[in-house]
């Protein structure tokens, strides 16, 4: 069987000013369409890096990425990305942002109506239809990743990236946004994969969890699966066993077996 | 009986007079806001008066000695009072009124700088964006826009072979780079996160430029526009006095020649005048165009 995105082989490596540093070596990784997978790993160790060779915004030393068995080495709206600081343009409204995405992927396959619709119907899915002609800077930082989501999602992407998307807000406005990701994750069946350093929400969202090992030249150091049936909720799984031994397994592979070194900094 | 009477009094007492407080606060409010409105005017207003008030007499006081060299503003006052009175008279080619002059001048910055503006913007993005035309064109700026806008004319005069082309070169060459160079700062200040989702839409140059570019870089263009029109309003006052024409520069040196230097004083007020007005507009358009691209 052929994977929907595989990773095959992949080699990281900067050259600054005649040094060259391993960043990632060897990244296998195989996910299937639909599925939601968390990039888990202590900050450094690339998963960052991981994320922006998948989305073609830097290229990689060696291997290659297979989209749909077709290589990918450059940047497309095929491959979303949610930004850790949503990156919304100022200077445009929540609409505007949004639609400059629209017309630019459906310019051509779209009306001007079906156009306005699609980006009506991408706000409602964030719920945030209510701030269409605001400024990035008069709504909240939720508000502001909700936008991004849904720029992201208005692109139709074949898999959708979140660069730990929520990692700059509060706890609270973060459950709230992770149930929405959840809620729009098995409404669309949009393939995903999140970068985190947060375990609770990587068991919490993932269909699988992939754990880096520290770097330099990190690695996959184990794949864990999450066999938590959907819908989840949080309140129920506190309590629920396999949501704790995989909770678990997650925490003894990062705090144990590949402690954070500062010293390797 | 008698306290509950005296209480009842009371109670009736009270509506009335806070019926009347209320129709005074009501009365009183407008009033508090035209003093407030007043006050707020005479603040910005008056120290300048002041100041303008005190200049006026040292002036009097130290060309009022029949020996002074240049005359007091009585003087000014008397000779010059048609130019005060009627910036807008017309009776022929060459006996036009200060505005008709100044109108003439601003045209001309008009054209040298909206030229300079485009060119400056799109010259700046190139440099902003591409680190061969930096290395290449940097130091070739950096030494061209030391050179003072007069030192052009000549050569201008030469190539063009006229006067009004000539005057229009040397507001463009003038006012361009600051354009340039806040434009290219600008530039590379643009994040890029903006230039990862521009990556990600796979917008081409045109489209990065017009709707990432120009946007994100727009409170530095303003900032070079800013600069530039002061430095075009300086230039084409000096290039008029050169190349002749109706231009209020030509006028000032027109005065001279004829020593009407009460003239030349009223021409030089236009021009204080008309150069703060120029750096309020650009500075009020580029309040409102890049209003929202500061805010994080």
């Amino acid at each position: 069987m052929t994977a929907y995105l595989k990773l095959d082989h992949i080699d990281k490596s900067f050259a600054r000013g005649g040094q060259v540093s391993d960043v990632l070596r060897d990244i296998r990784l195989t996910i299937d369409k639909g599925e939601f997978v968390s990039i888990i790993g202590h900050s450094g160790c690339g998963k960052s890096t991981l994320l922006n060779l998948i989305a073609g915004l830097t290229k990689v030393s060696a291997g290659a990425v297979l989209l749909e068995d077709k290589e990918v080495d450059s940047p497309g709206p095929e491959r979303a990305v949610v930004f850790q600081n949503h990156s919304l343009l100022p200077w445009l409204t929540v609409y505007e942002n949004i639609n400059l995405a629209v017309a630019k992927v459906f310019g051509r396959s779209k009306s001007k109506a079906e156009r306005h619709d699609w980006i009506m119907r991408n706000l409602d899915l964030v719920q945030m239809a209510h701030a269409r002609d605001k400024r990035p800077a008069e709504i909240s930082g939720g508000m502001k990743q909700r936008v991004g989501i849904a720029r992201a999602l208005a692109m139709e992407p074949k898999i959708l990236l979140l660069d730990e998307p929520f990692g700059a807000l509060d706890a609270l406005t973060r459950a709230h946004l992770q149930d929405a990701v959840m809620d729009i994750h098995s409404r669309l069946g949009s393939t995903t994969i999140m970068i985190t350093h947060d375990v609770d929400e990587a068991v919490l969202l993932s269909d699988r969890i992939v754990m880096m090992t520290n770097g330099p030249a990190a690695t996959i150091g184990e794949v864990l699966p999450v066999p938590l049936v959907r819908p989840r909720r949080r309140i129920e799984l506190a309590s629920d066993r396999t949501f704790l031994r995989c909770r678990e397994a997650v925490l003894k592979f990062l705090y144990e077996r590949h402690r954070f070194v500062e010293a390797a900094e | 009986m008698s306290i509950q009477a005296v209480e009842d009094t009371k109670v009736k007492a009270f509506p009335a007079k806070p019926a009347e407080i209320v129709a005074f606060t009501a009365k009183a409010r407008p009033r508090i806001d035209l003093v407030a409105i007043a006050g707020k005017v005479a603040s910005t207003l008056v120290p300048p008066a002041i100041v303008i008030a005190l200049l006026l007499v040292v002036w009097q006081v130290a060309c009022s000695s029949p020996t002074a060299s240049l005359p007091p503003p009585s003087q000014v006052w008397n000779e010059a009072y048609d130019l005060i009175a009627h910036p807008f008279f017309d009776n022929g080619p060459q006996d036009i009124g200060l505005a008709w002059r100044v109108l003439i001048s601003l045209q001309r910055v008009a054209i040298g700088f909206g030229m300079a503006a485009v060119v400056g913007v799109a010259l700046g993005a190139l440099v902003g964006q591409s680190v061969w035309a930096m290395r290449g064109l940097d130091p070739v700026f950096q030494i061209l826009r030391t050179v003072p806008p007069l030192a052009w004319l000549p050569l201008s005069l030469a190539a063009f072979r006229d006067s009004n082309p000539s005057a229009l070169f040397v507001i463009f060459i003038t006012s361009i780079w600051p354009v340039i160079i806040n434009t290219a700062v600008g530039v590379r200040n643009i994040p890029q996160d903006y230039r990862n989702v521009a990556r990600i839409l796979r917008l081409n140059q045109l489209e990065f430029f017009v709707k990432i570019m120009v946007p994100a870089a727009a409170p530095y263009i303003f900032t070079g526009l800013r600069i530039g029109i002061g430095l075009s309003w300086l230039a084409i006052v000096a290039a008029e006095m050169l190349t002749g024409g109706v231009g209020i520069g030509f006028f000032i040196w027109d005065a001279w020649n004829s020593s009407r230097l009460p003239d030349i004083i009223v021409a030089l007020a236009y021009i204080g005048v008309t150069g703060f007005c120029l750096d309020r507009l650009v500075a009020a358009v580029g309040a409102f165009v890049t209003r929202g691209t500061t805010a994080k």
